[in-house]
C-alpha cells in the first residue's frame, strides 16, 4: 500500500513537472501575431495533454502494482510453506492456540490468494479415553482449524478434512509429552 | 441413502490370523470349585491336534470360577468306561472329575465324556457326541459349557465368540488393521477384513449373523455390515465426515450411528432394510457411542454436551434424555448388561482409565479394572464376565474381568496390537 501511495505521489509530481515545462513553451509561442492561441484554446489544450500523461503514469503505476502482486503472491506462498503445519490441542479440548493463529493466518492468506490451492485437515487424538470419542474429537480439532481458515477468507471447498481419532499417532511414548504432541491436526498441502 | 452390497474376497474368511490369545490368570475368586479333568484317552490310531481335557480345564479356570487339579497329581488316568475310585480324587482335592475318550470312526469321530461328583461318589452325566474331525475345538467348548452349566446353574459362554481389531505399525503412516473373529479362548483367529486404514467399532448383531463396523475406503470412512457366513458386505453410510460407532437395535433390523454430516457428531437410527436415516440427537456437542438396551427402548450414550464426556440415556420413542453419570469427569463409551439392570464404561479416576460398572437403580458405581487406558467393555451373553481393551508396554491387550472385579484375566495376543473387543450372544 505505501510502496502504490509514493508511487502515485511521484506521479502527480512528474504530472506538475511537465505542465510547466509546457507552459513555458506555449508563453514563447504565443509572441508570434499569426499563432494566437485564445485563453479556452490553451486551456483546452493543457487539459488534454495533462490527460494523457495522467494516463500514462496510470498504465506505470498499474503495472508496478501488478510486479507487486506477483512478488506478495510468491512472498504468501513462501509464508505459507515456512509456517507451521502441526497445530496442538490440550486434553478433550479443541480450541485453537495463539500459537497456532499466527501460522494459521499464513495459510490462510496464501489459500484465499490462491484458490487452486488446496488443503488436507487431519483430526487426531491421544489414546486416553475411548476410541469412538476421539475420532469425534479429531474432527472437532480439525473443525476448529477449518472454521478459522474459512472466516480468514479461505473457500471452504479448498479444505478438505479428516478424522483419525486416536488411530494414528505420532508419538508412542505413553507420558503427557507423547500425549500432547499426539492431540494434533495436520495440514497438508494437496 | 441407497445401499449396496458387494462381496469381500472368499479367501479373506479362509485366511488365518498369526496371532493366538494367549491366557493368564491373574486373580481369581476366593473359593473356586477344584476340578480335575483327565486326559482324554485316544481309542484309535494317530493323534489329534487339540489336547481336549487342557482346552476344557483351561476354558474352566479362565471363569474364575474354578481351578484345576493338576495333572501329574493324579493317581490314575481313568477312562469313560473305567470304574471311578472316589478316594483317589479326594485324596487330592479334587471335587469334581472329568473323565473321556475320543476316536476316529468312519462318519468322523466320538467324543465320550463323563463327569463324577467326587463327594457325592456318582456320575453327574455321560454323553456320547458324534463330530466331523475338524469340529475338536467345538466339542470342547460344548463340554465345557456342559460342565459349567452343570455346577454353576448358569449358561457357559465357552462356545461363544470374539471380534476384535489387530493393528501392526510400521510407522504412523504404514499400519495393518484387521478385523479378527475367535473363539470365545482366543483360538482359531481368523481375517474377516482387512485394511491399511485403521477399522472401528465392531458390533454384532443379536443373533450372531452378522458384524457391524467402521473402516475407510481410500479416505473416506463408513459403516459396513457384514454377514459372516457368506463375506456379503453391506454400506450403511459413507457421507462426509463421521460414520462411527454402529449399534444394532436387539431386533437387528436397525443400527444406531454417529454421523456429523450435519456438521456436528450427532445419533442416528438407520434402518438397514430401507436405508431410511431418523436424526435422533440435535446438540453442538459431540454425542457418539449409542449402545441399544436389550428392550429396544432406551440408547445410552456419550455426549460432552455438559462440558465434558459424560453417559446420557435416549428414550428412544420420545428421543427425551437423561444424563446418567455424575461422577468423575471422563465417562464414556457404554453399553448394557443382557439383565439391562446395570450399564458398563469407561471411567476416570485419578487420572487413570478404567472400566466401571453401574447399577441403574441404585447408582452404585464399581470400578472393575486395575490396569491403565482400559476402554471398549463388552459384556459376555451370561453376563457373567466383560472383555476389554488395555495395554501393557505400548502393546494393546485385552482382558476379561468378571462383573464383581474379582476374577482378572489377561489375554496377552503374542505379536500385535490388539484392541476393540465385542462379545458375541449366544448362538444356541
Amino acid at each position: 500500500m505505501n510502496i502504490l501511495k509514493q508511487a502515485k505521489t511521484v506521479g502527480i509530481i512528474a504530472i506538475l513537472a511537465v505542465l510547466a515545462g509546457c507552459a513555458g513553451q506555449v508563453n514563447e509561442s504565443v509572441q508570434g501575431p499569426s499563432k494566437v492561441e485564445s485563453d479556452a484554446e490553451r486551456a483546452a489544450r493543457e487539459a488534454r495533454q495533462a490527460e494523457f500523461l495522467a494516463k500514462q503514469e496510470a498504465a506505470k503505476a498499474d503495472q508496478q502494482a501488478a510486479n507487486l502482486a506477483a512478488k506478495t503472491a510468491e512472498q504468501l506462498r513462501n509464508n505459507a510453506m515456512a509456517a507451521d503445519t502441526l497445530f496442538f490441542f490440550g486434553f478433550d479440548k479443541s480450541d485453537l492456540s495463539q500459537d497456532a493463529l499466527d501460522d494459521l493466518d499464513a495459510h490462510a492468506k496464501y489459500l484465499a490468494a490462491d484458490q487452486s490451492a488446496k488443503v488436507r485437515l487431519e483430526g487426531h487424538a491421544d489414546e486416553r479415553g475411548s476410541r469412538a470419542y476421539n475420532l469425534a474429537l479429531g474432527e472437532r480439532r480439525s473443525n476448529a482449524v477449518a472454521r478459522y481458515l474459512v472466516i480468514q477468507g479461505v473457500n471452504r471447498s479448498q479444505i478438505e478434512s479428516i478424522s483419525y481419532g486416536e488411530e494414528r499417532p505420532l508419538s508412542l511414548s505413553r507420558d503427557e509429552n507423547g500425549w500432547s504432541r499426539n492431540r494434533r491436526v495436520e495440514l497438508i498441502y494437496q | 441413502m441407497r445401499l449396496f452390497i458387494w462381496l469381500v474376497m472368499a479367501f479373506m474368511l479362509a485366511m488365518p490370523a498369526r496371532a493366538e490369545l494367549v491366557i493368564e490368570i491373574t486373580r481369581g475368586v476366593e473359593n473356586p470349585i477344584k476340578i480335575a479333568v483327565v486326559p482324554f484317552r485316544v481309542k484309535s490310531a494317530g493323534a489329534f491336534d487339540v489336547d481336549l481335557a487342557r482346552l476344557i480345564e483351561s476354558n474352566l479356570e479362565r471363569s474364575g470360577q474354578f481351578v484345576r487339579v493338576r495333572r501329574d497329581t493324579m493317581l490314575s488316568l481313568p477312562g469313560p468306561e473305567d470304574q471311578i475310585f472316589y478316594r483317589d480324587w479326594r485324596a487330592i482335592d479334587s471335587e469334581y472329575t472329568v473323565v473321556g475318550s475320543l476316536e476316529r470312526d468312519t462318519d468322523g469321530l466320538l467324543v465320550r465324556f463323563g463327569l463324577h461328583d467326587v463327594y457325592g461318589e456318582r456320575v453327574l452325566f455321560a454323553e456320547r457326541i458324534p463330530g466331523s474331525s475338524d469340529s475338536l475345538r467345538d466339542i470342547g467348548h460344548y463340554i465345557s459349557d456342559r460342565i459349567y452349566e452343570a455346577l454353576t446353574g448358569l449358561k457357559g459362554i465357552f462356545s461363544t465368540r470374539l471380534l476384535y481389531v489387530s493393528a501392526e505399525r510400521r510407522s504412523e503412516k504404514d499400519q495393518t488393521f484387521k478385523l479378527i473373529l475367535s473363539d470365545a479362548d482366543g483360538g482359531r483367529p481368523q481375517t474377516i477384513f482387512q485394511s491399511s486404514e485403521p477399522i472401528l467399532s465392531p458390533a454384532w448383531s443379536p443373533d450372531g449373523s452378522r458384524v457391524a463396523y467402521m473402516s475407510f475406503r481410500g479416505k473416506r470412512a463408513g459403516i459396513y455390515v457384514q454377514t459372516l457366513a457368506t463375506g456379503e458386505v453391506q454400506k450403511v453410510s459413507d457421507f462426509p465426515g463421521l460414520n462411527s460407532a454402529p449399534s444394532f437395535s436387539p431386533d437387528g433390523r436397525k443400527l444406531v450411528l454417529t454421523l456429523s454430516r450435519d456438521g456436528n457428531p450427532e445419533l442416528y437410527v438407520a434402518n438397514l432394510r430401507t436405508g431410511q436415516l431418523d436424526r435422533m440427537t440435535n446438540h453442538f456437542a459431540i454425542d457418539t457411542e449409542a449402545s441399544w438396551s436389550p428392550d429396544g427402548r432406551s440408547i445410552l450414550f456419550t455426549s460432552s454436551r455438559g462440558g465434558k464426556p459424560q453417559l446420557y440415556m435416549m428414550n428412544v420413542s420420545d428421543k427425551t434424555v437423561k444424563r446418567v453419570t455424575f461422577d468423575g469427569d471422563y465417562n464414556s463409551n457404554g453399553a448394557f448388561t443382557p439383565d439391562g439392570k446395570s450399564i458398563v464404561f469407561v471411567h476416570r479416576t485419578n487420572e487413570r482409565f478404567h472400566i466401571a460398572r453401574m447399577n441403574l437403580k441404585t447408582r452404585e458405581i464399581r470400578i472393575l479394572t486395575e490396569t491403565d487406558l482400559d476402554e471398549s467393555p463388552s459384556v459376555a451373553p451370561n453376563g457373567t464376565m466383560l472383555i476389554y481393551a488395555t495395554s501393557s508396554e505400548g502393546r494393546g491387550l485385552l482382558g476379561l474381568v468378571s462383573m464383581d472385579g474379582r476374577v482378572r484375566v489377561r489375554l496377552p495376543s503374542v505379536s500385535e496390537s490388539v484392541r476393540e473387543p465385542a462379545w458375541s450372544p449366544f448362538f444356541n
